[in-house]
């Protein structure tokens, strides 16, 4: 079984569009979608959701009203500034503290300071996530609450229900969509995964932050190519990212042309390749060939 | 005024609105400050070039074990939510990067065996581009805690009448940590599917937060109606949109300011800006009836 994490440093750079193609492409995998924070994979994948289980990312306070004295210990030693006394619609402030559960970090130290057992700290359920069936085999995908944290948590437990599908059947391939950026999802994501495909854009923006991912994949000591995805709109660039990838250990496998068609087949709700015979689909396919060949 | 622009998709042209509004206001004399929030891969300074005038390490607070004072007794452990500690044979062993700097093991060690040091996680910049006083912050890379250094870099944020913050991509804890505190949030889509979705997502966190919010619609003229229909249903307004206009992509590609390259957008990004401050008007005065109606 291999795990292939398909991320992009810069965010738009046509990660999910590269991840439907090859779901389309490839032979029996299963696919997870690790972008917890704005999930699209499904926009294409339409699956069909079989089983659906609730995520908590950790515990959250809540003060008991009838049982608080009002006497801040909870607010002094709060370092998340989370515990105020609120204003209610009357305009007067209320009588005792309330904990904004955007803020809380769930670090308990509200509850164990309190003296008279006034907060309560029970596990929240931030979201939901799913396994589903789609056409091109299962899917692992999740919905994050409104304004939640802890999407590491999530992605984490994502990865690992992919796992265990792919070894209870057998499947050779894991196939995951992963989030912008280099912090914690993204860590979460790579983490002891067999391959990176970075998917880039030739612009400074897409230079700059294909250079910090492949810094984050070469400090966990994943290996890691790279595709450039629009290389037609700035050949001069796209030849400069791939030889300073190269200087990072990060090989290229391969470029992806400028083709409205990627935006169409998003319309059409289907992968591009399938969306089209034409040359866009045929560097895609190229850059699959690219993986496969990258895993050995 | 302080003004956040956020999306949930990446990709979508916040860091081109955030810079291109901030050059716009200041070459029509206005005192501005832009903020850069998104420290994974921050790029507004790839358009502004500004001058760097000073940088400091963004430190958080981890604990250290007094070894003369520690009697192995695991309450640190137990106390621990994050799992960021663990004591193995009388010994307190600590991971640095899963620690949320709580202070839980420090404020309930029996012995007072433990201090507090800094530990760096990131870097601020600070200087100036044009009029315009700037700062941005680098994630170390590795480090989990993005919004430790988002903090950090709002702190920057002086008296200036205009603060444009460009945040990260994604509904969760670093976006978060960027927009809580917005006068206004300009949520950038574009009209896609995938665009859509986001968009939805990230009006969801916007109205968890309570912030007031417009929507601004990138490549206007690709893919299909779906956005716009979403914004007439929800009622909320578009306050700018910028076509698909290969030569924006160009400008952008090469590091350069749309209102540079292009001289006639820079009337787009000021008919914007007056949209937003309408609205912000609107919606204060509507809440400040509503308050005085309540009162009455």
């Amino acid at each position: 079984m291999k795990e292939i994490v398909v991320i992009s440093g810069k965010g738009g750079t046509g990660k999910t569009s590269i991840v439907a193609a090859f779901a389309a492409l490839a032979g029996k995998k299963v696919l997870a979608d690790c972008d917890v924070d704005a999930a699209d994979l499904h926009l294409v994948l339409n699956p069909r959701i079989e089983h659906r289980e609730d995520f908590s990312g950790g515990k959250k306070s809540k003060v008991l009203e009838d049982k608080c004295i009002a006497c801040n210990r909870c607010i002094e030693e709060c370092r998340f500034d989370a515990i105020h006394y609120p204003v209610l619609g009357n305009g007067k402030t209320a009588d005792t503290p309330w904990i904004n559960p955007i803020f809380c970090e769930g670090c308990g130290v509200c509850v164990r300071v309190c003296p008279a057992d006034a907060i309560s700290f029970e596990p929240a359920v931030n979201g939901e996530w799913y396994t589903s069936s789609t056409n091109y085999g299962p899917m692992i995908h999740a919905r994050l609450g409104m304004a939640e944290g802890n999407s590491g948590k999530l992605v984490t437990q994502i990865r690992q229900k992919a796992r265990d599908i792919a070894g209870r059947d057998d499947i050779d391939y894991i196939i995951i969509d992963g989030s912008p950026g280099i912090g914690c999802p993204v860590i979460a994501s790579i983490t002891g995964a067999d391959l990176v495909l970075v998917v880039t854009e030739p612009t400074l923006s897409g230079q700059h932050d294909l250079l910090r991912v492949a810094q984050l994949t070469s400090h966990f000591r994943i290996p890691t190519i790279v595709c450039v995805n629009k290389w037609d709109l700035n050949p001069d660039l796209t030849e400069q990212i791939e030889g300073e990838a190269k200087e990072h250990g990060v090989k290229p496998a391969g470029r992806i042309r400028y083709d409205n068609a990627i935006t169409e087949a998003q319309i059409m709700k289907t992968s591009v390749v399938e969306y089209t015979g034409g040359a866009v689909s045929g560097d895609i396919k190229a850059v699959w060939q690219n993986v496969l060949y990258a895993l050995g | 005024m302080k003004l956040a622009i956020a999306s949930g998709k990446g990709g979508t042209g916040k860091t081109t609105i955030a810079t291109n509004l901030a050059l716009t206001l200041d070459d029509k004399g206005m005192e501005v400050q832009l903020l850069d929030c998104d420290v994974e891969e921050p790029n507004c300074h790839i358009f502004l070039k500004p001058k760097i005038e000073s940088t400091a390490p963004v430190t958080v607070l981890i604990p250290k074990v007094i070894e003369e004072k520690c009697t192995g007794c695991g309450v640190c452990a137990e106390v621990c939510e994050y799992s960021a500690i663990a004591v193995i044979k009388g010994k307190v062993l600590i991971f640095p990067e899963l620690c949320h700097g709580c202070g839980a093991c420090k404020l309930f060690c029996p012995e007072n065996a433990f201090i507090e040091v800094p530990r760096e996680v990131g870097i601020i910049e600070e200087g100036k581009a044009s009029g315009i006083s700037f700062t941005h912050g680098f994630l170390n890379i590795g480090e989990l805690m993005s919004p430790a250094v988002i903090d950090e870099v709002k702190k920057a944020a002086g008296d200036k009448e205009i603060v444009i913050l460009d945040s990260p991509p994604g509904t969760s804890c670093p976006v978060i940590a960027a927009v809580k505190d917005a006068d206004f949030v300009l949520l950038v889509t574009e009209p896609t599917p995938f665009g859509l979705n986001d968009l939805e997502l990230a009006v969801g966190m916007a109205r968890e937060l309570k912030l007031p919010f417009a929507v601004a619609i990138n490549r206007s003229d690709v893919g299909n109606e779906d956005v716009k229909e979403y914004c007439r249903r929800e009622k909320i307004e578009i306050v700018l949109e910028i076509p698909n206009d290969r030569r924006i992509a160009e400008a952008y590609s090469r590091g350069e300011m749309v209102i540079h390259a292009l001289p006639e957008y820079q009337k787009t990004f000021e008919t914007c800006w007056e949209k937003i401050i309408d609205l912000h008007q609107n919606m204060m005065q509507a809440e400040q009836q509503e308050k005085t109606a309540t009162e009455s």
